[in-house]
């Protein structure tokens, strides 16, 4: 993982608020981002991770809170801070009729310091699109686009929201590919996203947010840990011990069978590996193995009684 | 403070050069009226003292200019409109970019299109349509340039409150068009019953049109010092006030 012994905080948010007109975005949020990680707020559409997001970009004026990022205060020192972050909005477009190299051009002309354009477009696998309208590139392609115009700047935050929402797999896997990049680098990443794969292999920690609150934050195996402990192993075995023995293992809980396939659930760290010892000193035989760990699309449902995707 | 505005306009211009219909609608499509509307007139042959000659010599060219100026408007407004319903104006503003240097440049833009629109119309004037009148063609622009940022300050605040791209057109359109029929070119301002002489006189273009007549037949600046006066009012008015209600999303 990139976080550092050490995690420095980059950006403090501190029970920050925000309304618009009767409806409550956001109330009450506080989180910490540490240098050199993958920080990704997760949550369903409309839960307040946009607004949060702009907040700390100093886009949007929270009604109440505090924020601190690179150790200034977003919206005071907007301009200042918009030098040393990289920012991809959700639902950007650029003008339709601008050229890749274009728009690449432009952007480096506004910070006081650039990266090499075309290197970067390179790194992206956009040479061949440089001189491409924008209208004319697909989604990937756009996203890489949005991508290289976040790190023009060469920033020390990049901002990426709900980045790969709307491409195919295969695109997805690419831009996720990207994002590790940025990371080992050195810098730091503050992502939201409403896909749980994504958040899951992507992000060094997450903050779960919905109703405009945050519910709990950790990295993606202590959620899991913390709010499903219960762990699953699938096995076949046509051993006719085998269901006696494994119930005598401490720390298994539910034992199901079916003609000769079992369902084994149990707790704690040394579940798995007690099932394991178990059948190896019994000799029992098995012909299929499996364990199933849950994942932070379980966590959501448990935290909030819903699938992310209602 | 205004980092990245020159690359901004020129980026502009040939990203508006690359619309189909772009350049045609907006530079060959008034010089085209010009000449097509001056020859069928009879260009500068006939006497002035005719309504039709009047016209020629004065008031076409001039109705000419109005047009490009309010076309330029239109298509600002649309713009603004497209680019905040795309979320490019939102883009624009998440990086060291400054709102007014993006609006600044889109002004530029336009008043970069009415000078070359009215180059050409001199050239094809000159060419074409036999107006052997003495025009102050520098005064002319001037003139032309105050009439057209004034009006652009107008195409701000309707741009502010265009719901939709869709409708920026259309509304645009209903607010500039019918300023035309009473801003002295067609009717002069004296016969015009009161009521309606008290609306021309709060019409901008009816001060855009007093100057660029006055500056065409070569009278002097200090002759129209109170139309530039008007046209400055409008626009100080015209920008504040879009600055308050403009919205970038």
């Amino acid at each position: 993982m990139g976080v550092s012994r050490t995690p420095r905080p980059v950006i403090q948010v501190l029970g920050i608020r925000k309304t618009y007109g009767a409806t409550v975005a956001v109330s009450d949020v506080s989180f910490e981002v540490n240098e050199g990680e993958i920080f990704g707020l997760i949550g369903p559409n409309g839960a307040g991770k946009t607004t949060t997001m702009e907040c700390v970009e100093g886009v949007r004026r929270p009604d109440g809170g505090a924020i601190s990022i690179l150790g200034l205060d977003p919206f005071r020192d907007v301009y200042q801070l918009q030098n040393r972050i990289g920012v991809q909005l959700q639902q950007a477009q650029l003008q339709k009729r601008i050229k890749v190299w274009e728009a690449v051009d432009l952007w480096a002309s506004l910070y006081t310091k650039a990266v090499d354009g075309d290197r970067l477009l390179e790194q992206l696998g956009l040479a061949n699109k440089r001189s491409a309208w924008f209208m004319t590139l697909s989604g990937g392609q756009k996203q890489r686009l949005f991508i290289a115009l976040a790190l023009i700047n060469d920033p020390e935050v990049v901002f990426l929201d709900e980045l790969t929402t709307g491409l195919d797999p295969q695109s997805r896997r690419a831009i996720w590919e990207l994002v590790r990049g940025i990371r080992d680098r050195g810098k730091t990443v503050f992502m939201t996203t409403h896909l749980m794969e994504e958040a899951e292999r992507l992000c060094d920690r997450v903050a779960i947010i919905e109703h405009g609150k945050i519910i709990d934050i950790g990295s993606p195996e202590e959620l899991v840990r913390r709010h499903c402990p219960t762990r699953t192993v699938l096995l076949a075995t046509d051993n006719k011990l085998a269901e006696e023995s494994l119930r005598t293992i401490p720390s298994v809980e539910i034992v199901t069978r079916q003609d000769s396939r079992f369902t084994v659930l149990g707790q704690g760290d040394d579940f798995v590996t007690e099932v394991i010892h178990c059948l190896s000193e019994n000799r029992i035989r098995v012909t299929d193995f499996r364990t199933v760990l849950p994942s932070l699309e379980d966590v959501f449902l448990k935290l909030t009684g819903h699938s992310i995707r209602d | 403070m205004f980092r990245g505005l020159w690359k901004l306009t020129w980026l502009e211009i040939k990203i508006f050069l690359r619309e189909p219909l772009g350049a045609f609608g907006s530079i060959i499509l008034p010089v085209l009226v010009f000449v097509v509307v001056g020859r069928l007139l009879g260009g500068g042959r006939m006497p002035s003292a005719t309504a039709a000659g009047g016209f020629v010599r004065v008031g076409l060219p001039v109705f000419v200019s109005v047009l490009i100026a309010l076309s330029g408007v239109l298509s600002l407004v649309t713009i603004i409109s497209i680019y905040r319903e795309g979320g490019i104006l939102r883009r624009l503003r998440a990086t060291p970019l400054r709102p007014q240097t993006i609006l600044t440049a889109h002004v530029l833009v336009k008043l970069a299109l009415t000078l070359v629109t009215m180059a050409l119309m001199v050239l094809a004037g000159k060419r074409y349509y036999p107006v052997h009148v003495q025009v102050p063609i520098f005064g002319f622009a001037m003139a032309l340039l105050i009439s057209t940022w004034s009006i652009l300050s107008i195409g701000f605040v309707i741009a502010s409150i265009v719901p939709t791209a869709r409708f920026a057109q259309p509304i645009g359109a209903a607010i500039l068009y019918p300023m035309l029929a009473l801003c002295g070119l067609f009717v002069p301002l004296q016969s015009l019953p009161p009521a309606l002489q008290v609306v021309a006189r709060v019409l901008p273009l009816t001060y855009a049109v007093s100057l660029l007549q006055g500056i065409w037949k070569g009278e002097a600046w200090s002759a129209h010092l109170g139309d530039v006066a008007a046209l400055l009012i409008v626009f100080a008015v015209c920008t504040a006030l879009s600055a308050k209600v403009f919205r970038w999303e």
